[in-house]
């Protein structure tokens, strides 16, 4: 029994069709570490993220959040779960119809009953952790991509999870503004202890916040391990993975 | 060729089957808690208090139009004082029912379908998801009451505005007051020509606010599913609205059997 384990999943399959993206994928991820998930595009990364907030159910396998098994929750259920969880999305996914300041805001009135003052000053707090605290009233698409990456950040932080799953954090972004996104993770992990779940197609970011790091190839989990153990895989295309700079 | 057209066939069948139960849930999702009050609120200013303008300009013109023709053919019987009474029927019983309905499938069904599509493609709706909320019901469920309370305030205004419109063209060719006019207009106009009518675009509001819904919600393809969603809910929506109306209106003459006549 892996009692600290954030995260587990057990012998997940799941196709679209006749393409079979995950095949018997096992993994699991201590509370307080960041697991980062490499592998090439279309390879089933994000699909296994998606999963771990039940917003796509696996044909078979169980999938457990902090011991509880999600997997067959009736839909009602999902949210509890989803409330210690927090999201970062690829392209941000913020609501291009409210401001930035209020995309914070959203999941505190819509789960707290915290007095509109102190949702203020949460939303302050968590903007400028994120370097944002100028921009509350701007509207997501008056911001620039970094910047928007920083608020769907902090609106993820929102409710303080315990858990966050994140969709490519510097796709997009120029290395330096990548980089700030990577410390920002780092800084959760190590601050917080906050457990972090990363898909990327970046090695050296993922060499940074991953403290175990996994090769997903042709619907497998080809290679598991600390960043060393993968330079040092018997896999060649693990090897050559973990060689490349990887695109930002 | 054949399978393509049973292929085709199948497909459409599964959507008709699928927008079916989209519909009963989302009816069934309307009577649980929470209701989402401010939400439906927002939405409401949205499709109603928006499409006031477009409304009120076209039950004006619909019923300037209609005096006239009115006009044209009564004068040939020497029933000109009957231009009123019948323009009144005609607005309240069918003409301002339906083009309400059709000028609301036209901005609002477009408007929900472009909206919800380009939520879709853009993951806010998934991002509503992972926030924790239903996004079934915040996003389907608000529009589609908000568009049933919508359409028979709109169609009031409709069929009020239609018969001042009518009035105007009136008195500008025979001189009649308004007092006389309005008289006239609602001297025949009963209960069961006002409500049954009426009531009916509750269904047509439902028919749009969840063809449009189900289209956008469930967009695929980008901006280019965003636009083909947008597209076919203004299509679809008017084309439901016209078929549903004839069994709406047969239904009316079954139960209410005063509004045969």
């Amino acid at each position: 029994m892996e009692n600290s384990a954030a995260i587990r999943f057990e012998h997940v399959y799941k196709a679209f069709g006749s393409l079979q993206v995950l095949a018997d994928v096992s993994f699991s991820v201590p509370a307080g570490e960041a697991f980062c998930i490499l592998g090439r595009s279309g390879a089933g990364k994000s699909v296994m993220l998606k999963q771990l907030i039940g917003l796509i159910p696996p044909d078979q396998g169980r999938i457990y959040i902090e011991e509880e098994e999600i997997t067959g929750l009736p839909p009602r259920e999902l949210p509890r779960i989803r409330k210690r969880m927090g999201f970062l999305f690829q392209y941000s996914a913020l609501f291009d119809s409210i401001t930035v300041g209020e995309n914070v805001a959203f999941p505190l009135r819509r789960h707290t009953k915290f007095p509109e003052e102190k949702i203020q000053q949460i939303v302050h707090d968590r903007l400028e952790e994120v370097g944002l605290a100028d921009h509350t009233r701007k509207m997501p698409t008056d911001i620039s991509g970094g910047m928007r990456k920083r608020a769907g950040l902090a609106r993820a932080l929102a409710l303080e999870p315990s858990i966050l799953l994140v969709d490519e954090p510097s796709s997009g972004l120029d290395p330096i503004t990548a980089a700030e996104i990577d410390n920002l993770l780092l800084q959760l992990k190590v601050s917080k202890g906050t457990t972090l779940v990363v898909v990327t197609h970046n090695i050296p970011s993922a060499r940074r916040i991953g403290d175990t790091l996994a090769v997903l190839h042709q619907a497998r989990i080809l290679a598991q391990g600390t960043a060393e153990e993968l330079d040092r895989s018997p896999h060649e295309m693990v090897r050559e993975l973990m060689s490349s700079q990887g695109g930002t | 060729m054949g399978t393509v057209v049973l292929h085709g066939a199948a497909n459409w069948f599964f959507q008709v089957g699928e927008f079916t139960f989209f519909c009963g849930r989302a009816l069934r999702e309307s009577l649980r808690p929470p209701w989402e009050i401010s939400e439906v609120a927002r939405q409401l200013f949205e499709v109603g208090w928006r499409s006031l303008p477009l409304i009120a300009a076209a039950g004006m013109a619909v019923g300037a139009v209609m005096s006239m023709h009115t006009r044209a053919s009564m004068e040939r019987f020497g029933a000109e004082s009957l231009i009123p009474t019948v323009l009144a029927l005609a607005l309240i019983k069918e003409t301002g029912p339906l083009v309400t309905g059709l000028l609301f499938a036209g901005r609002v069904g477009a408007g929900i379908g472009a909206e919800l599509g380009s939520m879709r493609v853009s993951e806010q709706v998934d991002a509503l998801e992972s926030l924790a909320v239903d996004s079934f019901k915040y996003l389907v469920v608000t529009r589609v009451v908000a568009c049933m309370i919508a359409m028979p305030i709109l169609t009031t205004v409709m069929n009020f505005l239609g018969i001042f419109g009518g009035f105007v063209a009136e008195t500008a060719v025979s001189g009649m007051t308004f007092d006389l006019y309005w008289n006239r207009a609602f001297a025949s106009v009963q209960f069961v020509d006002y409500v049954p009518s009426t009531l009916k675009t509750i269904v047509f509001g439902f028919l749009i606010g969840s063809l449009s819904s189900y289209l956008g919600y469930y967009t695929t393809g980008g901006t280019a599913g965003v636009g083909r969603a947008s597209t076919r809910s203004v299509v679809l929506a008017s084309l439901l609205l016209i078929v549903v109306n004839v069994v709406l209106v047969k239904m009316i003459f079954f139960f209410f059997p005063g509004a045969v006549q």
